[in-house]
């Protein structure tokens, strides 16, 4: 689907990825996890389009993603970065503006883009806050209406920057289960989870990165029984069944 | 009504036209000698060279109303563009290098070309220019973020500030050139003033009113607003010369006029909220009434002497600007 093709990137001249080949299945979960700074969130912006990597090549079902026009790749490929500006405007508007890639000269929203917004609110349940102001709500809710927008903008590929970071377990949970929702819908995932967790039990596939490289690409259980993030986070990781649902939960505890 | 709903919307702007239209018969019609109604409209159809109520009128009053519409709502709309686009309620166009370079210009004139002294508009309005210019070449170099623009917008003030203050040392007698700039003013302007600068603020305030919506998405920050396809980088530079070409215009005719770029964006948001799509036009009404009041009162409260509209402004705009900032800091304010 998406694929990175021997790529380095970074800021300022700085390498901060590097050898990065990696091709991201549709219609999977990838969580990407690793140590802080070890270059997740540069593989991220860089998959995405956002970052222009020093060297190597990204295609898109084949075609070199560089070379597609920005609105273009917007309608493939959308970006939830985890620090945003939080703008003064309502639920709606916001949600609205998944639709900006679409919308003509006048960028004035069509029936099709209204159904559609309307069809996103509802999917995050968010009727009730349609009218509200995104100042207003909380960190779980503002969450969700981006999430809203990202599904807004219809896209096949989805990259969220650490979605489920400074939410109570609730909202995170809540969060998870709307991703795995947008699977069902069709769409690859791909994001940065610090909850290994959480990553080890929504994922399809696990990317592990260390200093700026991937160590392991594979299945959660490969990755587990590999040992590696034993190894990178220097940690003892055990998997356990829950008990009443036999889902497979993972522990951590400090070697 | 519900704010912020397009009802809610039309009626404001509907409000502000009407206040708008009373301010410019009412900037017509009062001066130094008072001119009824009815005079206007005789003048006016008469088209009479020797009535001295159409020369009023025609050469005095209708060149210095338009210029008090056109600078309010150039300096607002670019006070506007500006704090959305660098995210920055202090933002006004002093902060990206627009006032400095004008008055290095209309300096440089006044001492090194005092026979081109008429040409001192059209050298305010380079300077604003090619200072924005320089503002952003060096804040490009480091992604132009909102940050770096506003840093680099310091420093080349500071530093062309330091040009212009070298420049009165050395010949003093052009200080009286940048005092009448740096208050600013509108007695004395011709139609011939306006009409380059006019045609600038039009084509900018048309331009802004397009990319409203784009500017919405702009507030978003940089990494979602490139991310829904947004070339954010060339975007900013647009608004930029925009906000740059709106200030620079109204500078080179009324000189630096203080306070409506900062104040009448921020009352105009209390009124119909951050979309810049209502938001222009809003601030472009609102700043037009606002310079045009306080023209008014320049020229009436001290009659038959006039004081410069700057002042006014600054005596106003002030204390009003100390009440919003006491407000916002009580949570009460818009956001």
């Amino acid at each position: 689907m998406i694929k990175l093709n021997n790529i380095a990137a970074g800021y300022n001249k700085v390498e901060i990825i590097k050898n990065i080949s990696i091709d991201f299945e549709e219609g999977s979960i990838t969580s990407i996890i690793g140590k802080n700074g070890c270059g997740k969130t540069t593989l991220l912006k860089t998959a995405s389009n956002l970052l222009k990597p020093f060297r190597g090549q990204i295609t898109l079902k084949g075609m070199d993603i560089s070379s597609v026009p920005n609105k273009e790749l917007a309608k493939k490929v959308s970006f939830l970065p985890q620090l945003r500006a939080v703008p003064n405007i309502t639920v709606y508007n916001l949600v609205m503006h998944g639709r900006y890639p679409y919308l003509g000269f006048s960028r004035t929203p069509q029936r099709l883009d209204k159904e559609i917004v309307e069809n996103a609110i509802e999917n995050m349940r968010l009727e009730k806050y349609i009218d509200k102001n995104v100042q207003n709500l909380s960190g779980g809710q503002r969450q969700k209406v981006y999430l809203a927008m990202v599904l807004a903008q219809d896209t096949d590929i989805i990259f969220l920057d650490e979605p489920t970071t400074y939410l109570d377990i609730n909202h995170q949970l809540e969060i998870l289960e709307t991703i795995k929702k947008l699977k069902q819908m069709g769409k690859t995932i791909v994001m940065v989870l610090h909850d290994l967790s959480n990553a080890l039990s929504y994922s399809d596939r696990i990317c592990l990165m260390e200093n700026g490289e991937i160590t392991i690409y594979d299945t959660p259980q490969a990755v587990y029984e590999s040992r590696e993030i034993d190894r990178v986070f220097n940690i003892l990781s055990t998997q356990v069944a829950a008990e009443d649902e036999c889902k497979t939960q993972y522990v951590f505890c400090l070697k | 009504m519900n704010k912020n709903s397009k009802s809610y919307n039309t009626t404001v702007i509907a409000f502000l036209v009407v206040l708008l239209l009373l301010g410019v018969l009412m900037s017509i019609s009062i001066g130094s000698s008072r001119i009824s109604l009815s005079e206007i409209i005789d003048a006016l159809q008469q088209r009479d060279n020797t009535s001295k109520s159409y020369r009023i009128i025609s050469f005095v009053r209708i060149p210095r109303t338009l210029a008090a519409v056109l600078a309010g709502c150039a300096l607002s709309v670019s006070g506007a563009i500006l704090q959305s686009v660098l995210n920055n309620s202090l933002a006004s166009p002093s902060i990206i290098g627009v006032n400095s370079g004008a008055g290095l210009f209309t300096v440089l004139i006044a001492a090194f070309f005092p026979a081109s002294i008429k040409y001192i508009t059209v050298a305010a309005f380079m300077g604003a220019l090619i200072a924005v210019l320089l503002v952003y070449s060096i804040a490009s170099r480091t992604g132009a973020s909102r940050m770096a623009i506003v840093l680099s917008g310091v420093a080349v003030s500071s530093f062309i500030g330091a040009m212009t203050d070298t420049v009165l040392t050395l010949k003093p007698d052009t200080a009286i050139q940048r005092t009448a700039f740096l208050i600013g003013g509108l007695s004395g302007i011709t139609m011939d003033r306006l009409s380059l600068a006019g045609g600038f603020i039009v084509f900018a305030f048309v331009i802004a009113i397009i990319l409203g919506y784009d500017m919405n998405i702009l507030a978003l920050g940089d990494e979602s607003a490139k991310s829904l396809g947004l070339n954010v980088a060339r975007l900013r530079f647009v608004f930029l010369i925009l906000a740059a070409l709106l200030a620079g215009s109204a500078i080179s005719f009324a000189g630096l006029l203080g306070f409506v770029g900062l104040i009448v964006p921020h009352v105009s948001r209390i009124l119909v909220g951050y979309d810049n799509r209502i938001l222009i036009p809003v601030s472009a009404l609102l700043g037009s009434i606002f310079t045009l009041l306080c023209d008014l009162l320049a020229r009436v409260l001290f009659a038959p002497f006039e004081i410069p509209v700057g002042i006014i402004m600054s005596f106003l705009g002030g204390p009003f600007f100390i009440y919003l900032l006491i407000k916002r800091r009580r949570g009460q304010l818009y956001d």
